[in-house]
C-alpha cells in the first residue's frame, strides 16, 4: 500500500497553551520571554504580536519600545515537548503510528486510516476541527512522503490534501527551507539567486553535492520519496494485542472479570496457535474521564494457560478504579516467548523445581508481593559465612559449587554478630564463659577454634576464630573471636549462631 | 464381637473422617523410630499441619533442627520446600547437616503476618510441593483451620514455627511439639561437642499418644536414645567421673 502522511504544524503552540490557559491574553499581544546571556530574549509571540512586528529572538526590551503595551510572560522551560507528547497522545485515535516532529509539529503515518473517516478529506477535517476548537492555530498537510508533508504544512496552504504523485509539483515553488535544511544552507543558497526548490532541483548530483554537502540531497531524496524516512511512534504498538470496546460504560467487578476472561481467551487462543505463551501481560483500562488505568503481571516462565494467567490479574482487580466508567479494554502482551509443547502426563509430574504447579506459585506470590521477596541460594565458594550462600536468579540455576559440610555451620545465623563478654583461660582458648543478652552461659563442651581468613582482595580486616560450644544447659552456640590476641588490647567476642 | 474390637474398630472409622487417609502402598518412613508408634495409624501424619512452639532463640534453633531432620525425609524424592516467614535467621548451609538440600528450599520473606498467612494458605494449596515451613509469632483458630483444610485437599505438609513469648492459644494444628535441647554426650568420653540430642515432646497429637523422648541426630538419621541404657551409661560415668 503506498504510504501516506499527515504533518501538523502548531504554528503558535506555546502561546496557544497559555491563551487556553487564560482566555484574557487572546485579545492583547503577548510573548513568552526568557532570560539569555544577561537579557531578557523573546522565546514565542502570539499571532497579535507577531502582526505587529514582535518576532522570536528579539531583546525584550526591543519589542517594548515598538509595542508599549506589550505582555511579558516567563517562558517554561521543556514545555512544547511535553505538550506536543500530550497533543501526539490525542491523536493516536487517528493513527496507531503517532511521532512527535519537534519544535512544533506532529508526524502522523496515516496509511490505511482515512477510510475509517471517509476519505482524506473527512479525515484530515475532523482533525483540525478538534484542535482548532481546542484553542490551537494549526496547518495541516496531507502527501505522499514525510518531507513532503512537512513541508506543505508549513509552506503551502494551510489544509491541504497533496493527490498521490502531486507533491514533486507542489514543492517546486517552495523555497529551500521547506527541506528541513540547515540556515547555513539555505542562506548559500539564496545568495546563490536559488530561491526556489523547482530552481536547482534539475541541476546535477554531483554539483549540489559538492556545493551543498549531502544533506541537501539526502533531504531532497526523502521529500521525492526516494530514501526511506522512519517515524518513531510515541507508543509502540505491541504485536501481542487485543481490544475489548464496551458498548456501555462497565463500573462492576464482574464486569472488568468478564472482559479480562475475553480477552485472555483471545490472545491466549492466538499464542496457542503459534506456540507461544506470555511472559509479561499488561491489561489497560481505558475510562471515560481520559485516563488509564492498567495492571500488569509476570510470569517465570512462557504460558498460555488462561485460568493461570486470570488468578494472577485477580489479585490486583481490585486496584482498578473505573470512576465514571471504563470504555474499553485492551491487553496487551509486550514479552512472548516460545514455549515447548510438553506431553502431559497421566500420573503428575515428578516433585521437583522445574514443576508447573511450583512455578505458577511462585508467579501468584510474586503478583502479590513483588518478585524481589522470593528468594532461593546457591553454594558460594567463600569460607567467610555471610558470603558462602548467594542468590540463585532463577529456578533452573545450577552451580558447580558444592555444599560446604566438613566443619560443623549453624542452622541459625545472625544478621550481624553481637559482642559478647567472654572469660577465656589462656590465649586460643575456648572460652570458659559468656553473657550474652544479660543471661550468662557457662560452657561445658567446646570445638574449635576454626580460623576463617577475611578474603583481602575482597575487604581488609581481622579474621575470625569460630568456637562451637556447647553451654550447661546443652544448648549450642558459635562463637568466635575477631583477630588475634594481644596482651594489651582489649579482645573482641561475638556471638554469630546457633547450633541445633 | 468383642467391646475392645468394636472400638478399635470405631477409631479406625473416624481416622478418615478427621482427615487422616489409611496409608496406602508404603507409608512414609521418617526415620523416627519408637517416637512413630505414637501417630495415628503408626506412621507420620503428612498432609497435616505440625506445631513447633517455644520461647527463646536457642527453641528456634533447636526445633528448626529437629524439623530439618524431618524435611530431609519429606524432600528425598527431590521436593520442593516454600519457607514463609516475616523474620528469617535460617542459614541454609545449616541445613544440610540434617540432610535436607537447601537449594530445593525457596525463601518467601514477607513484612506483614496477614500477607504471611496468605502466602501461606496458597502454597499449602499447592499439590506437589513437599513441606510448606512458617515463621509466625501469632495465629488464630480460624487462621489454622484454614490451613488445615488447605493440607487436607493437598496433602502437604505444613510446619508452623511459633515462638514468642505469648501463650500458645487452641488450634487446629494436628501436632504440637516442643524441642530442648540436651547435652550432648561424647562416647568414650572424647573431649568437644558431641552430636545434636534434643528433648523431643510431643504435647499434642490428634488420635494419637503424646509423649516426650530423647532423640539424637548421628550418622544421618535419627536415634531414639533408650532411656534404661542412658541411666546405665550415665552411672558409669560417674563412676568413672569419681574414680578419677
Amino acid at each position: 500500500m503506498a504510504k501516506r502522511f499527515l504533518s501538523i504544524w502548531f504554528r503558535h503552540l506555546t502561546t496557544d497553551w497559555f491563551t487556553i490557559r487564560q482566555p484574557s491574553l487572546g485579545t492583547q499581544p503577548f510573548v513568552l520571554a526568557a532570560v539569555s546571556h544577561g537579557r531578557k530574549v523573546i522565546t514565542a509571540a502570539n499571532a497579535m504580536a507577531q502582526n505587529q512586528g514582535v518576532r522570536p529572538l528579539m531583546a525584550v526590551a526591543d519589542a517594548m519600545a515598538l509595542l508599549p503595551g506589550l505582555q511579558v510572560m516567563e517562558d517554561v522551560p521543556g514545555l512544547p515537548l511535553q505538550l506536543l507528547n500530550t497533543l501526539g497522545g490525542r491523536c493516536i485515535r487517528y493513527t496507531p503510528i503517532t511521532a512527535i516532529d519537534p519544535p512544533d509539529g506532529l508526524m502522523l503515518d496515516i496509511t490505511g486510516c482515512t477510510h475509517l473517516w471517509g476519505g482524506e478529506q473527512p479525515y484530515i477535517h475532523d482533525m483540525v476541527t478538534r484542535l482548532t476548537t481546542k484553542g490551537y492555530h494549526i496547518n495541516a498537510s496531507i502527501a505522499d512522503t514525510v518531507g513532503a508533508a512537512w513541508a506543505s504544512a508549513r509552506f503551502g496552504q494551510p489544509v491541504a490534501v497533496l493527490q498521490p504523485g502531486a507533491h514533486l509539483q507542489a514543492m517546486l515553488p517552495m523555497p529551500p527551507a521547506a527541506l528541513r535544511l540547515p540556515a547555513a544552507t539555505c542562506l548559500r543558497l539564496q545568495k546563490l539567486g536559488l530561491q526556489s526548490i523547482g530552481s536547482f532541483i534539475s541541476m546535477p548530483r554531483n554539483v549540489l553535492r559538492r556545493r551543498f554537502g549531502e544533506e541537501l540531497l539526502l533531504r531532497l531524496n526523502q521529500a521525492l520519496g526516494m530514501a526511506e524516512e522512519t517515524l518513531t511512534p510515541l507508543q509502540q504498538v505491541e504485536a501481542y494485542h487485543e481490544r475489548l470496546p464496551c458498548l456501555e460504560p462497565i463500573l462492576t467487578r464482574t464486569g472488568i472479570e468478564i472482559a479480562l476472561q475475553t480477552l485472555l481467551d483471545a490472545i491466549c487462543q492466538r499464542l496457542q496457535k503459534e506456540g507461544k505463551g506470555l511472559r509479561q501481560a499488561v491489561f489497560k483500562a481505558h475510562r471515560l474521564d481520559g485516563q488509564v488505568v492498567q495492571i500488569a503481571i509476570g510470569t517465570k516462565r512462557a504460558t498460555h494457560n488462561i485460568p493461570h494467567l486470570f488468578k494472577l490479574f485477580e489479585i490486583n482487580i481490585a486496584s482498578i478504579e473505573p470512576a465514571a466508567g471504563i470504555e474499553l479494554f485492551v491487553l496487551e502482551a509486550p514479552q512472548v516467548e516460545e514455549v515447548p509443547t510438553l506431553q502431559e502426563s497421566l500420573w503428575g509430574s515428578t516433585p521437583g523445581l522445574q514443576q508447573q504447579a511450583l512455578s505458577d506459585l511462585l508467579d501468584r506470590l510474586a503478583g502479590k508481593f513483588g518478585a524481589d521477596k522470593i528468594h532461593r541460594y546457591l553454594p558460594n565458594e567463600h569460607h567467610w559465612p555471610e558470603r558462602s550462600i548467594k542468590q540463585a536468579p532463577s529456578l533452573g540455576d545450577k552451580t558447580d559449587a558444592a555444599w560446604q559440610v566438613t566443619m560443623p555451620r549453624p542452622v541459625q545465623l545472625m544478621h550481624k554478630p553481637e559482642p559478647i563478654e567472654v572469660t577465656a583461660p589462656i590465649p586460643d582458648y575456648p572460652p570458659m564463659l559468656f553473657r550474652h543478652r544479660g543471661r550468662l552461659h557457662k560452657i561445658n563442651k567446646a570445638d574449635g577454634p576454626e580460623r576463617i581468613e577475611r578474603e583481602w582482595w575482597l575487604e581488609e580486616g581481622p579474621h575470625r576464630d569460630y568456637y562451637h560450644v556447647e553451654d550447661t544447659d546443652g544448648q549450642r552456640y558459635w562463637l568466635f573471636r575477631s583477630g588475634h590476641y594481644t596482651g594489651n588490647k582489649p579482645h573482641q567476642w561475638f556471638i554469630h549462631g546457633y547450633f541445633a | 464381637m468383642h467391646k475392645n474390637d468394636i472400638i478399635s474398630q470405631l477409631q479406625r472409622d473416624i481416622l478418615p473422617l478427621q482427615g487422616f487417609k489409611q496409608p496406602t502402598g508404603t507409608p512414609v518412613r521418617i526415620g523416627l523410630g519408637a517416637v512413630e508408634d505414637a501417630f495415628p495409624n503408626g506412621c507420620f501424619p503428612t498432609g497435616a499441619i505440625h506445631e513447633f512452639i517455644g520461647t527463646q532463640p536457642e527453641h528456634a534453633a533447636v526445633s528448626v533442627g529437629f524439623m530439618a531432620g524431618l524435611l530431609a525425609n519429606l524432600m528425598k524424592t527431590g521436593g520442593v520446600c516454600v519457607w514463609v516467614s516475616t523474620s528469617r535467621a535460617l542459614f541454609p548451609p545449616g541445613l544440610k547437616t540434617f540432610g535436607a538440600n537447601p537449594e530445593h528450599v525457596i525463601f518467601i520473606d514477607l513484612q506483614k503476618e496477614k500477607d504471611l498467612l496468605w502466602a501461606m494458605e496458597e502454597a499449602l494449596k499447592c499439590e506437589g510441593l513437599a513441606a510448606v515451613v512458617g515463621e509466625i509469632q501469632d495465629m488464630g483458630f480460624a487462621a489454622s483451620r484454614r490451613l488445615q483444610l488447605a493440607v487436607e485437599q493437598s496433602r502437604v505438609t505444613g510446619f508452623l514455627l511459633r515462638f514468642g513469648h505469648r501463650k500458645p492459644t487452641a488450634n487446629a494444628c494436628v501436632a504440637r511439639w516442643r524441642i530442648t535441647s540436651l547435652p550432648s554426650v561424647q562416647e568414650d568420653g572424647l573431649p568437644g561437642v558431641g552430636f545434636p540430642r534434643w528433648n523431643v515432646e510431643l504435647l499434642k497429637i490428634r488420635n494419637g499418644k503424646p509423649g516426650s523422648w530423647q532423640v539424637q541426630w548421628s550418622a544421618g538419621c535419627f536415634q531414639v536414645i533408650k532411656e534404661e541404657k542412658e541411666t546405665i551409661w550415665l552411672n558409669a560415668s560417674s563412676q568413672y567421673g569419681s574414680a578419677i
